[in-house]
């Protein structure tokens, strides 16, 4: 306790070191981080399907339950093939167009006859666990245009994304979240 | 004819032999999934294209509204705990920052967990983050530095469901304590060397929130290992008081170091202290320090022996931890997800588990070179040798100031708080019987002097006797 001439003694004068010491310090590296670290705008995850091998490892290692990465149809690349190689397994016993063939295991993917012989795939984002096996197909026989994406509905927005850790190709990285998509557009001159 | 056959070519080849096929697969599977027009996209005069939908993200807008809350609980913590010493108030601050910034805003982001960010922003050339993280950083330290660990009091969701389940709290024995007490220190140092080693291209693993065990339950999904880890720190802490609080949180032990030396921190009595011990028997964290009893010469000669061969051999502990430290190299960069695949690359032989498996096969899938993963690996090797001494380092620093620490005697004349321990919960002052007449609760049946007297001659642990033997209950 400072006694009554407004005296400090050596212990409160080593406190008061310390905690101005402590508060410059703290000042200035925040100023540092502030000036040539901040952003002003929000940044969220995404995967650039680009550089996305569609390894499986966005449904495991999502920290939520079901992943918040999902697959999503960017239609006007499809070439809405009859035989979707995202849809039907390749290896199948017997290649009719039954739901047996269908590569999604949890059959997200609806398929619909809109004219001879072109069907459209859509997705039934409830039932997707962003497996990936469909993207697979897609950019390996395909078009491409089945591809994965953080799905911002359900993204919580971790401080360090648990799937960008454990991404093989290294397709996570922050955007802004003003344009948090990535897709894959039409390629037109290839 | 089907799209489908005009790549893979006769229909005769679909249905023959799978091997066929799986070759046709396998040399396919290889390729870069590079956006390729295989099949012209048709144009549909009738069928109109339906719209990929994009769901937006939160808008940023609450980010600042949580870091408005931030300002304000903090504000009202310190005001709750250091002016109106009100208990009830603070656990009701407790219970709305719980729903809000952890059910509701699922916990992220955290001062906690923003240790990372503000030690990443350093080692990482490229590294960017919103003003927002550096701030929800930087308020609660300001905070303790001026008066004590109030965050800790009501406004962290992590602390506040651990203090709304201390329930029945036992005292951890005091070795046991001091010895536990020093994980948070070892943890922040592991974290802090985590979240600055082998940044750049890779992601920095960031332990802290990837072992956070009460995220999960925020969020109400999470893998079910996580789940029983929070589970697990939910059922401990009913009978030791705020586990994770006292014996993990790397921002507890920021936060510690800034209490100790904070302008400002809660008292026990409104104002003079009559020993009466009931503070001391309140706290489930076993942060109040008992007034010393006077020491014999004897006694000071060998403290003071104790304390000059414990200054003495400080130095060689910092430097035995340095040096042990700098072997848990490959140990240490394991952790890094880079370093641990090479591994596995390296032994190509997965076992039987599917994630080794997977790992493998998708890192083959990328078609890097190992070569260039081993080179990476060996780099991270040496990183984390040098990191790993100053780890060792830092935790020979932390071992000899609590040995240096706990061989100062400093005299007390009444109980106090232990200001690095206390979390300013507010429980010693409500259990205060001064503090009882001050609010009005308890009227004083005697003269004060006789109350000290009484209380000191027999000293009590509940309250009611304390109320009987010198007040009467209103």
């Amino acid at each position: 306790m400072a006694d009554p001439h407004g005296k400090i003694d050596r212990r409160q004068f080593v406190q008061e070191g310390i905690r101005l010491s402590g508060a410059i310090g703290l000042a200035g590296y925040l100023g540092f981080l502030a000036g040539s670290k901040g952003h002003a705008e929000k940044l969220v995850w995404q995967l650039d399907p680009a550089k996305c091998i569609a390894c499986g490892n966005c449904a495991t290692y999502c920290v939520l339950d079901e992943s918040a990465v999902k697959c999503v149809q960017n239609f006007a690349m499809c070439g809405y093939c009859e035989r979707c190689t995202g849809y039907f397994e390749l290896d199948a016993p017997n290649l009719d167009s039954g739901a047996e063939n269908q590569l999604c295991p949890t059959g997200a993917i609806a398929r619909a006859l809109i004219e001879d012989p072109y069907h459209e795939y859509t997705i039934d984002e409830k039932l997707c666990i962003g497996c990936g096996k469909c993207v697979k197909g897609c950019s390996t026989f395909g078009n491409g245009s089945l591809q994965l994406q953080v799905r911002h509905d359900r993204c919580k927005n971790c401080n360090q994304c648990a799937i960008a850790v454990a991404c093989p190709s290294r397709a996570f990285l922050r955007v802004p979240a003003s344009d948090p998509y990535l897709l894959k557009q039409r390629n037109l001159t290839g | 004819m089907s799209h489908w056959s005009l790549v893979i070519g006769p229909s005769s080849l679909v249905r023959g032999p799978v091997w066929v096929l799986s070759c046709l697969v396998l040399l396919l599977a290889v390729l870069p999934a590079a956006a390729v027009e295989r099949f012209r996209p048709p144009d549909f005069t009738e069928h109109k294209l339906p719209e990929t939908t994009t769901p937006e993200p939160p808008a940023p807008f609450w980010d600042y509204v949580d870091l408005g809350y931030l300002a304000v609980a903090l504000g009202l913590a310190t005001h709750l705990a250091l002016v109106r010493r009100s208990r009830r108030g603070l656990l009701a601050l407790s219970v709305i920052s719980l729903a809000w910034l952890g059910f509701r805003r699922d916990g992220c982001i955290c001062p906690i967990g923003a240790i990372q960010n503000v030690a990443e922003a350093v080692a990482n050339p490229n590294y960017v983050m919103p003003f927002s993280v550096v701030a929800f950083f930087a308020l609660p330290i300001l905070v303790a530095l001026f008066f004590g660990r109030t965050f800790c009091a009501a406004v962290c969701p992590l602390g506040a469901v651990q203090e709304l389940v201390a329930v029945r709290p036992l005292r951890t024995p005091r070795w046991l304590d001091h010895c536990l007490g020093l994980l948070p220190y070892v943890y922040l140092g592991a974290a802090v060397v985590f979240a600055t080693t082998g940044t750049g291209e890779d992601r920095a693993p960031y332990v802290i929130c990837k072992y956070d065990p009460f995220v999960g339950f925020f969020r109400l999904s999470a893998s079910a290992t996580m789940l029983a880890l929070g589970l697990g720190f939910l059922v401990l802490g009913l009978f030791v008081g705020r586990p994770y609080c006292r014996y993990l949180c790397p921002y507890g032990a920021i936060l510690k170091l800034c209490s100790r030396v904070s302008k400002r921190h809660v008292r026990i009595p409104p104002e003079e202290c009559i020993k009466c011990k009931l503070c001391e028997d309140a706290c489930p964290y076993g942060a109040i320090l008992e007034p010393t009893v006077e020491q014999s010469p004897r006694e000071r000669l060998r403290g003071r022996r104790r304390l000059a061969i414990l200054l003495a051999v400080f130095p060689l502990v910092v430097a035995v931890g340095a040096v042990l430290g700098h072997f848990t190299g490959v140990a240490l960069s394991r952790v890094h997800p880079q370093a641990a695949l090479a591994e596995l690359v390296a032994k190509d032989d997965p076992g039987d588990v599917q994630a080794d498996i997977d790992k493998i096969e998708a890192f083959r899938n990328t078609r890097r070179p190992p070569e260039e993963l081993y080179a990476k690996a060996r780099a991270l090797h040496e990183q984390f040798a040098y990191a790993g001494a100053w780890l060792g380092g830092w935790i020979g620093l932390v071992v000899g100031v609590k040995l240096v620490h706990l061989s100062v005697r400093r005299r007390r004349d009444e109980y106090q708080p232990d200001r690095g321990n206390c979390v300013s919960c507010g429980r010693c002052f409500w259990y205060c019987p001064e503090e009882q007449v001050r609010a009005g609760l308890i009227t004083v049946a005697q003269p004060p002097s006789a109350v000290q007297a009484s209380s000191r001659a027999e000293p009590t642990s509940d309250a009611s006797n304390t109320a009987e033997g010198g007040c009467a209950t209103k």
